[in-house]
């Protein structure tokens, strides 16, 4: 593995009014591999991924992606660059089926500009493209998924189309917040090959997870946050091994011990 | 008993699951099934300015139309891009005082100044709604509402453009015929071509704006963009049609910024079916001329229409085109649950 940094964030940092969500976190991202971010609800992980692509304006700090700084570009223009993120909660067209859900991304100019997938996406017919994204992504062709309203597909299939839509783009790296929750063990299981595969064609994959085992499988490093913080970071042995990741996890006998994290 | 374990089912016909996506057509039923309404609507229109008795009805023809291409425009921001506009009033007005302008000042014929107006008109409008489109909903709404109130006032209180006398002397058309089927192969155009439109890839891109811009923006699409496209598209009818509408007047006054003109399209996106942009052109059909008509009961006509407004909102709250293409689609039965 290249240990070229595609992604840092320097004392990156967030004020919601009074309330700290980010306070001073700092981190990288080689190229090709795979972070995970874990940590309790509300420890931030959300927000950072939310600062990082520009959707919120993080109050200091700077980001830079591919050695450029990308700190407060409107989200447009960094997803422009490569940086796509996927939403916790699934953000499809729900009017449109599974299909012309994905003719939006090829349409982008970054999808035009590469060429979209497989050379298809500057002259090429986008519906047909996109039919084989979706294909390839697990949207079976033949029980006609690819074709039904996304409002009436099921969560399985709204998370890959949320994947699809980053894949549309050609990325380089993807923000994935929380691909595995909301679904079934055989659904995670089917889904987990799939990140394997994403990681091996050398996209970048920075995934915030609940399903630690699962994670664990994926993952070359994992960061640990909690109340904004970042508090550890190692493989996924070491974060296992780490007192104060399980204290974060299961709780501590002492109020005061975890404020002193905060 | 056996009433409450029934209920209704609705399945497409064949002849249209034969017809929706396959190309191949194989009978003369199946190619009229397609075309026959839309050659109905097409003719009925064009058939309007000759069928109509004498000058007067001849003239509410053309405003119909001028409504039409208002409320063309009013259901495709709304229901495609998901911007409800109350602006109607600020694109005729716009449009007509630009074309008005050009004609009395300049001398302009309106074969040049209505094609100005309209593209001048247009990026008027656009670039003073520009700082609005990240508003959505309502907000927007008020905002576009408040423009040709503004615009009234500034004319009247500053006393420029004519004042409250308006601009007058303007040029008319060369003969009633040329103005009534200037508005009704205009409004046909727009229709046709604006259903085209929304079923292109860039169409798609309007309808996900709708749909989610947050996830428009996280595919590295700049939304403003494309809000501002569509809101020129919508624009540029509306100038169109205040364009027209001062030529066939001869006059342009603060009366083109009145509020029917952004009220009524939406009664008549109401009527006629929302997000089908046939719909508010039969809206439009319907709603004028029944207020023509309603003009003999004096004040009492705001009544009638009203009553009109609200039972087809009461029991028609699809629309006359939602429920004209679903009867025309599809075969209800009560089937036993």
């Amino acid at each position: 593995m290249t240990s070229e940094i595609i992604l840092e964030a320097r004392e990156l940092t967030k004020n919601f009014g009074g309330i700290t969500a980010l306070s001073r976190v700092s981190f990288s991202v080689n190229r090709g591999e795979v972070l995970g971010i874990i940590g309790p609800n509300g420890s931030g992980k959300t927000t950072l991924i939310n600062c990082l692509t520009g959707f919120v304006r993080m109050s200091s700090g700077e980001v830079f992606f591919k050695g450029k700084n990308i700190s407060n570009k409107p989200a447009h223009r960094i997803a422009d660059m490569g940086l796509t993120r996927t939403f916790q909660i699934m953000r499809p067209y729900f009017s449109l089926p599974a299909y012309k859900n994905l003719v939006i991304p090829l349409f982008a100019p970054r999808a035009r500009r590469t060429g979209g997938w497989r050379g298809g996406g500057k002259l090429g017919d986008r519906k047909t493209v996109s039919i084989d994204i979706l294909e390839e992504i697990g949207f079976e062709r033949d029980s006609f998924v690819p074709y039904k309203i996304a409002s009436t597909l099921p969560t399985g299939y709204l998370k890959r189309l949320e994947l699809a839509r980053c894949l549309a783009l050609k990325p380089e790296i993807i923000l994935c917040d929380e691909v595995f929750s909301g679904l079934s063990m055989s659904e995670i299981a089917s889904m987990v090959p799939l990140m394997e595969r994403l990681q091996m064609e050398g996209i970048t994959l920075v995934m915030i997870e609940h399903r630690l085992r699962e994670l664990f499988q994926v993952a070359n490093r994992i960061m640990v946050m909690n109340f904004g913080v970042k508090l550890f970071e190692g493989t996924p042995q070491e974060v296992m091994a780490n007192e104060q990741v399980k204290k974060a996890y299961f709780g501590s006998e002492e109020v005061e011990e975890v404020m002193h994290y905060a | 008993m056996s009433s409450t374990h029934r209920r209704k089912e609705r399945i497409d016909r064949g002849i249209k699951v034969r017809t929706d996506g396959l190309y191949a057509l194989m009978s003369w039923r199946e190619l009229s099934y397609l075309t026959v309404p839309r050659l109905v609507l097409i003719l009925g229109i064009l058939a309007l300015p000759i069928v109509m008795p004498g000058m007067y009805w001849q003239k509410v023809i053309t405003i119909v139309c001028i409504y039409a291409m208002l409320a063309i425009g009013f259901d495709f921001l709304a229901h495609y891009v998901g911007l409800v506009s109350l602006g109607g009033a600020f694109f005729i007005g716009t449009g007509g005082y630009i074309a008005a302008i050009l004609n009395s000042s300049y001398g302009l014929p309106p074969l040049l100044t209505i094609p100005i107006a309209t593209i001048l008109g247009a990026a008027i409008c656009t670039l003073l709604l520009l700082p609005c489109l990240p508003l959505r909903g309502v907000y927007f709404a008020i905002v576009t509402l408040m423009y040709p109130l503004v615009l009234a006032r500034i004319i009247e209180a500053l006393d420029v453009l004519g004042g409250t006398d308006g601009i007058m002397g303007v040029d008319s058309f060369a003969s009633s015929w040329v103005e009534q089927y200037l508005a009704v192969t205009m409004v046909l155009i727009f229709l046709f071509g604006l259903r085209r439109l929304v079923n292109t890839d860039i169409g798609l891109v309007f309808r996900a704006v709708k749909d989610n811009d947050q996830a428009v923006r996280a595919s590295g699409m700049n939304i403003s963009y494309y809000k501002a496209v569509a809101v020129f598209i919508a624009s540029a009818m509306g100038c169109l049609a205040g364009a027209c509408l001062v030529h066939i007047y001869m006059w342009a006054g603060i009366s083109l910024f009145a509020l029917d003109f952004s009220i009524i399209p939406i009664a008549a996106t109401v009527i006629g079916g929302g997000g089908t942009i046939v719909g508010p052109v039969l809206g439009c059909l319907i709603l004028v001329p029944i207020s023509e008509l309603l003009r003999e009961f004096g004040t009492l006509r705001i009544v009638f229409y009203s009553l009109i407004l609200v039972g087809f909102i009461v029991f028609r709250s699809e629309g006359i085109m939602v429920f004209g293409e679903r009867k025309y689609h599809q075969f209800q039965r009560w089937v036993r649950v």
